[in-house]
């Protein structure tokens, strides 16, 4: 038995390297050959490493194993994290073919060129609006609803949580279907929006090219995805202040909004800090969107999406990995963060 | 004492139960409100899927609702995206990309965090320190080098390329929420074991990974969406071609080719969407698990 494992587990890997590199086969065969590398080959991987530890003379043995269990994690984190890291950064000072140092030009050009300095404004804009609205819309459902009965609370939570199932690209789809706009000739309106629009007496709107309201158009797509998000931690948050001092505060004649606003807000205000942080990376990263709404036109680019543009449209990896520095400067203080909350539990424990 | 409160309470609820009665249909309404709101979309989407062709250029989907029983229904947008877009190719490369993308981050990351909360090994604390540093680090900071890098060694384009990749991007959260988890099994279970001649590759596979389920299916979870979800790292590493492109590629490109063509882009939009909200739907409360344990914490 255990010979025969090992043994056909490297004539599957084999057989399946042998049809991937057959461009001819059937797709359904890749699909399957790819899976089978894929996790076969891991798990491979740490039986073959527990093989030859155990091969090894007594004494190295406790040395060695530790560094077989790490060991395939830092060097993933060091070639796919570290290294791309620092080589980024090395190269937002070198120009456009990434071979002429230049300095801090490249940084110089994102400071005064207009566009670069739209995509700035409204990245800024993205990360104030959708964490406000995710997290003040989150908080009041998870309050209004957990007055419900239990059943029709989790029933209810299902639809604002079921979007973060969606892709930014799918989610995209969904709302240029709500956003949709026809010249007139060109039949009715099957947008929604404009729908409504109509329904109410109003002339239909080429909502997407409203500058610089189309921005607000895109980031409810994100206030859409991230709010259930928001709404499932604050509620968990929420169940876990004591009911004493809620009925205490009750008893005192404090009203509801009071009792929200005074006793149930502070107690779970750090969570409310971890919530708006997760969602201002998220929104900070923020590219899909952009990227299949407008393509960045209409003066909607934001700096993730530009970032991709300028090196993979106008590949120029020099700037192109400025605009990446940007993006990781601006989290750098939650890293710092990180790192201290983590050293206090340790300390605490 | 007692009758004092009792007293009070009674009070209370005499003089506010009309404005309680109230209460509870403004909060029924606001969240039904809130609710239709957030269905909509989604619901605009998924009924005109079935709608003919003709219709879905012709009219607001919302018109099915004015002669309910009298209306058309069709598969023919989902066989069309299916074949003739190509999006069953691209459901199964996705497939391909996801299921090992998901299972090397876990794999790696439960022996490392196994490693961490466990072993003793030179440099362990600084080293678990920088794994919680890069937790934040977005990923547009790899793109470039990595891909020169795959273009040097000729990996760019394959699945071995994206798996590694998402591995690379997923292994710091995976690392962190698995450290956590079985840091806190008990360690007098760890010591029986080793008095018992255990050695901690089979503590490793016999107990640790048992008793670490709850916390591997919620980061399975999570891995999974993000990765069938996730459009730039396929863009960048897998690339858009017929043959190995994945389905939010294949969405993004029916947008770009038939961006009016809704019966086809609706049909498509829902196809992306089908896996990860089965998934989703059925494994809510690992996921929700994974979540609040992810971010409440501390």
């Amino acid at each position: 038995m255990s010979v025969v494992v090992p043994i056909a587990a490297a004539l599957g890997l084999y057989w399946s390297g042998i049809v991937l590199l057959d461009e001819d086969s059937n797709r359904v065969v890749v699909v399957a050959a790819a899976l089978v590398i894929g996790v076969l080959g891991v798990f491979g991987l740490y039986y073959g490493m527990d093989w030859l530890i155990n091969r090894l003379p007594e004494s190295y043995r406790q040395k060695v194993r530790p560094f077989a269990f790490v060991g395939p994690a830092i060097v993933v984190l060091a070639v796919f994290l570290v290294y791309p890291t620092v080589n980024t950064v090395f190269l937002s000072f070198l120009d456009a073919g990434g071979e002429e140092f230049v300095g801090i030009d490249n940084y110089v050009n994102l400071l005064t060129q207009s566009d670069a300095l739209l995509a700035l404004r409204n990245s800024f804009a993205w990360v104030i609006v959708v964490p406000l609205f995710s997290v003040v819309i989150g908080l009041g459902f998870a309050v209004l609803s957990d007055r419900l009965g239990s059943k029709s609370e989790a029933f209810s939570k299902t639809f604002i949580f079921m979007p973060m199932a969606i892709s930014f690209v799918g989610a995209s789809i969904v709302w240029r279907f709500i956003y949709n706009f026809r010249p007139e000739g060109f039949g009715e309106q099957i947008g929604l929006l404009n729908g409504i629009w109509q329904a109410v007496g109003l002339e239909p709107v080429a909502w997407l090219l409203q500058e610089p309201w189309n921005n607000l158009f895109l980031m409810v797509i994100l206030i859409w995805l991230q709010t259930g998000f928001a709404m499932v931690i604050l509620s968990a948050a929420i169940k876990s202040v004591p009911e004493e001092i809620i009925e205490a505060a009750r008893i005192d004649g404090a009203s509801e909004f009071k009792v929200f606003s005074r006793v149930v807000v502070p107690s779970i205000s750090s969570s409310i800090v971890v919530v708006a942080t997760t969602v201002i990376i998220t929104v900070w990263k923020v590219f899909d969107i952009v990227f299949v709404m407008t393509g960045g036109k209409f003066g909607t680019t934001v700096v993730a999406e530009k970032m991709v543009t300028e090196f993979f449209t106008f590949r120029n990896s020099g700037k192109g990995a400025a605009l990446a520095v940007v993006l990781l400067v601006a989290v750098i203080p939650l890293m710092i963060v990180n790192v201290k909350r983590f050293r206090d539990q340790e300390a605490t424990r | 004492m007692t009758a004092a409160t009792a007293g009070t309470d009674t009070g209370l609820r005499k003089q506010s139960l009309w404005s309680r009665l109230t209460d509870r249909w403004v909060v029924k309404l606001i969240l039904i409100v809130i609710v239709i709101a957030w269905l909509v979309p989604t619901l605009g989407v998924l009924i005109s899927s079935f709608r003919p062709a003709g219709l879905v250029n012709a009219t607001g989907w919302w018109v099915v609702f004015a002669n309910l029983g009298s209306n058309e229904w069709t598969l023919q947008n989902y066989s069309d995206v299916l074949s003739s877009e190509g999006f069953g190719n691209a459901f199964l490369n996705s497939l391909a990309v996801t299921i090992p993308s998901t299972v090397i981050p876990i794999t790696i990351a439960a022996f490392a965090a196994y490693a961490f909360a466990w072993m003793e090994f030179p440099g362990r604390q600084w080293i678990f320190v920088s794994v919680i540093a890069l937790l934040v680090i977005p990923l547009q900071m790899a793109l470039i080098p990595l891909l020169k890098l795959y273009t040097t060694i000729g990996l760019n384009g394959t699945f071995p390329a994206i798996w590694l990749a998402h591995t690379g991007f997923g292994l710091p959260l995976a690392i962190y929420l698995l450290r956590n988890y079985i840091g806190s099994l008990p360690a007098s279970l760890m010591e029986s074991a080793h008095i018992d001649g255990a050695t901690h590759f089979e503590i490793f596979t016999k107990l640790v990974v048992p008793l670490s389920v709850p916390v591997l299916a919620s980061f399975a979870i999570f891995q999974f969406l993000w990765v069938w979800n996730d459009l730039l790292v396929a863009l960048v590493f897998l690339g858009g071609e017929p043959d190995v492109r994945v389905i939010t590629l294949a969405l993004r490109d029916l947008n770009g080719s038939r961006g009016s063509q809704w019966h086809l882009l609706t049909a498509g939009a829902f196809i992306t969407m089908a896996l990860p909200l089965a998934v989703f739907l059925g494994l809510q409360r690992y996921f929700v698990r994974g979540l609040t344990a992810g971010s409440v914490k501390g």
